[in-house]
């Protein structure tokens, strides 16, 4: 009991640590490097014209900012569906949750191009989130009919590439003008993201995240399995309804701004656990929130520097990290009774 | 006393389909009652419906009195609790942890166990013997281990009447006798009332206080074991035209190997048993004598010989039951004599054997 309690607080601080480590290795990290008296000078002080200032002001931060609150949504997303489904490899990117959002935001975008309108980032999330319902009824309706997980996610595999290819098909035939906006953020990046697109996701995520940590009572029951969750008192059509709408809303608002991000739904809520030695919702979706930023500062940060002055997708810096973590649960799950 | 659940003219089914109509279950606290049937006659559907996991197609099932259906979840949680058969597969669990989630109708919006609330977690830990379990991973623990603690579970809920769907499915028959001794000593102490279906009759015979049948769309027969548990009763509910059920042992027997008796036994006093069922397995048809009707072989070569040459009880085998004999052990091409101990009341059957032997009929 002890001892488990100590193993939380550890992780938790770990986190933090590995938190405020990545902030500061990501404002410093870029083509204009910058030191630490620099980057306490331009945090704390008042506008100064320098380019420096303007970097980290209005690039570097919002940046950042973007991906700890993305990056914590997307995996929270990740724990809710798995916790709905009862399995660990569902997430939103799997389940096709994301690529549905994303077709959603590209028709919506391109639609508002051509009629020389830019899409606001209320439209955006309006727009993901009803591609991200879209999916996760087909998912549903999907799941009623085949029992075993593993066809389950197959078909959400399925449903991704279709979204993805219709996406690509709307790309093809958008103005010439639009397309490369489109292309980087259709493949998933953290980039030009600026101050009044975070308010917004801080908004939406912010009230999402306090939504499920409220829930994290009857998600701790439902784990049981549900004969035992509406036993205990949960009522379970209004339960699932609120998972199924609050993973939507993360998944959806993590695609409105930055794109499909591939399998830090599923790799995070796994490492975490692993991590915390523990399934508690109450210190998971917490956990996972940080987890998830983490994830995301770090791989940003590569895609940003590895190959820079190129840029690299976040997708495939999260896939690299993430799908290998997905691959090692599928092999090395313990209790593999369940397909 | 008053029946705390009790069902009125319940229909239940799935799909609108009615599966068995008017039930009508009475459950007293303090008393286990428990449903058998064959295979698919809708005990779980029953105990299902029951527990609100599907809804009643007509009828109203009442709990403490008031009808369930105007109840709150959590005052049905507090009387109310279960152990199904549907298996769990909660990730990074101990055996505490899975026990405690039944604290869940008892805590605060977040769910955070008070110190109060742990006392009573391993309370029920200790109550089904699983003090030793409590810090271990729910996934890796037996089957017979996981009821037990699933069961704890049910206890956190401080119930007063809990269900359960076959609880001793899985197990073996070590954990079987565990299992429903702890919930036997449990409805005695806690005062609890029990409503189980069973697979395993001898059990269902020594555990419950009431047995309902579920038969042909209903419930057939409600009453004790005593009145339920009749050699032609049990036969008719599982529509068993082969064998034989033995209401005294609670057990099972094949149907008699077909054709005229080749080998005559001459049994008695239990000794005669174990032969009957090896003829019975090798598929030989074969005669018993003289057998007193009280005696321990009686039952068993009744169900399993092809002929039975018997005496009244307490009464020496007199001339005409051993000419009976006699004449029927000619008629076989061999003799066993498992019977060793000879009495003033089993006379004859020494001088059968004798007679056998004469004849080198005795295998």
């Amino acid at each position: 009991m002890k001892q488990a309690r100590s193993r939380c607080l550890g992780a938790f601080l770990l986190l933090l640590v590995l938190l405020a480590a990545l902030v500061v290795w990501n404002i410093n990290a870029g083509s204009v490097p910058l030191s630490g008296a620099e980057i306490l000078r331009i945090l704390f002080s008042p506008a100064d014209g320098s380019t420096e200032y303007g970097i980290v002001r209005t690039l570097r931060l919002p940046r950042i900012c973007a991906a700890v609150i993305l990056g914590g949504g997307l995996s929270v997303s990740g724990f809710l569906l798995q916790t709905f489904f009862a399995n660990p490899i569902a997430g939103p990117f799997v389940l096709g949750i994301s690529s549905g959002a994303k077709l959603a935001v590209s028709l919506v975008m391109i639609f508002l191009l051509s009629r020389g309108t830019a899409a606001g980032s209320t439209v955006l999330i309006g727009a993901a989130f009803g591609g991200a319902m879209l999916s996760m009824g087909f998912i549903l309706a999907v799941s009623r009919r085949v029992k075993r997980m593993s066809m389950l996610v197959v078909c959400g595999v399925m449903i991704g590439y279709i979204c993805s290819a219709i996406t690509d098909f709307a790309v093809t035939f958008a103005a010439d003008s639009n397309i490369v906006n489109l292309h980087n953020w259709s493949m998933g990046s953290f980039s030009g993201i600026y101050w009044d697109s975070v308010a917004v996701m801080a908004a939406v995520v912010g009230v999402s995240m306090a939504l499920a940590f409220l829930l994290s009572k009857p998600i701790g029951a439902y784990q049981m399995g549900e004969v035992y969750a509406q036993n205990m008192g949960v009522n379970i059509r209004a339960f699932r309804l609120a998972l199924i709408l609050l993973s939507s809303v993360l998944s959806a608002c993590v695609t409105a701004f930055a794109g499909p991000i591939s399998f830090v739904g599923i790799a995070v809520p796994h490492l975490v656990k692993s991590l915390f030695g523990t399934a508690k919702p109450i210190l998971i979706i917490p956990a996972c929130f940080l987890g998830g930023a983490v994830f995301c500062l770090f791989c940003d940060l590569i895609a940003r520097t590895a190959f820079a002055p190129t840029e690299v997708s976040i997708s495939s810096v999260t896939a690299v990290f993430g799908a290998p973590v997905v691959i090692y649960m599928m092999a090395f799950r313990r209790g593999s009774s369940s397909p | 006393m008053r029946d705390y659940l009790y069902t009125e003219k319940m229909a239940v089914g799935y799909g609108g389909q009615v599966l068995i109509e008017d039930i009508c279950l009475h459950l007293r606290r303090g008393e286990i009652m428990t449903l058998i049937g064959p295979n698919g006659s809708g005990k779980s559907t029953i105990l299902r419906s029951i527990i609100r996991q599907i809804a009643p197609i007509r009828g109203t099932v009442y709990l403490d009195g008031r009808p369930m259906e105007s109840m709150a979840a959590m005052d049905i949680a507090r009387r109310l609790s279960v152990l199904m058969t549907d298996r769990v597969h909660p990730e990074l669990m101990t055996c505490r942890d899975v026990a405690a989630t039944g604290r869940y109708p008892y805590t605060g919006k977040l769910g955070l166990l008070t110190p109060a609330d742990r006392e009573k977690v391993d309370e029920a830990l200790e109550m089904v013997h699983g003090e030793e379990l409590a810090d271990r991973d729910f996934a890796r623990i037996s089957d017979g281990q996981r009821q037990r603690v699933l069961l704890a579970r049910a206890l956190c809920q401080e119930p007063e009447v809990i269900v359960l769907d076959e609880p001793t499915s899985f197990l073996d028959i070590r954990y079987k006798l565990e299992l429903l001794s702890i919930l036997k000593d449990m409805v005695r102490r806690r005062d609890l009332a029990v409503l189980m279906s069973l697979h395993e009759l001898d059990l269902a015979q020594k555990v419950s206080d009431r047995v309902a049948c579920v038969h042909n769309h209903a419930i057939d027969r409600c009453g004790t074991p005593e009145e339920i548990f009749t050699a032609g009763y049990i036969l008719e509910l599982y529509d068993a035209a082969r064998g034989s059920y033995n209401p005294d042992f609670g057990c099972l027997e094949l149907e008699p190997p077909a054709g005229a008796p080749q080998v005559f036994v001459i049994g008695g006093g239990g000794s005669g048993i174990p032969v009957y069922r090896r003829l019975q397995r090798q598929g030989v048809p074969f005669a018993v004598g003289v057998l007193h009707e009280n005696d321990l072989d009686y039952p068993v070569a009744k169900a399993l010989a092809a002929a039975v040459i018997s005496e009244d009880a307490f009464a020496p085998i007199g001339e005409e039951a051993f000419h009976a004999a006699a004449e029927r052990m000619m008629s076989c091409s061999g003799v066993l004599c498992p019977l060793s101990a000879f009495g003033p009341m089993n006379e004859k059957n020494r001088l059968l054997r004798e007679l056998a032997e004469r004849e080198g009929k005795l295998l």
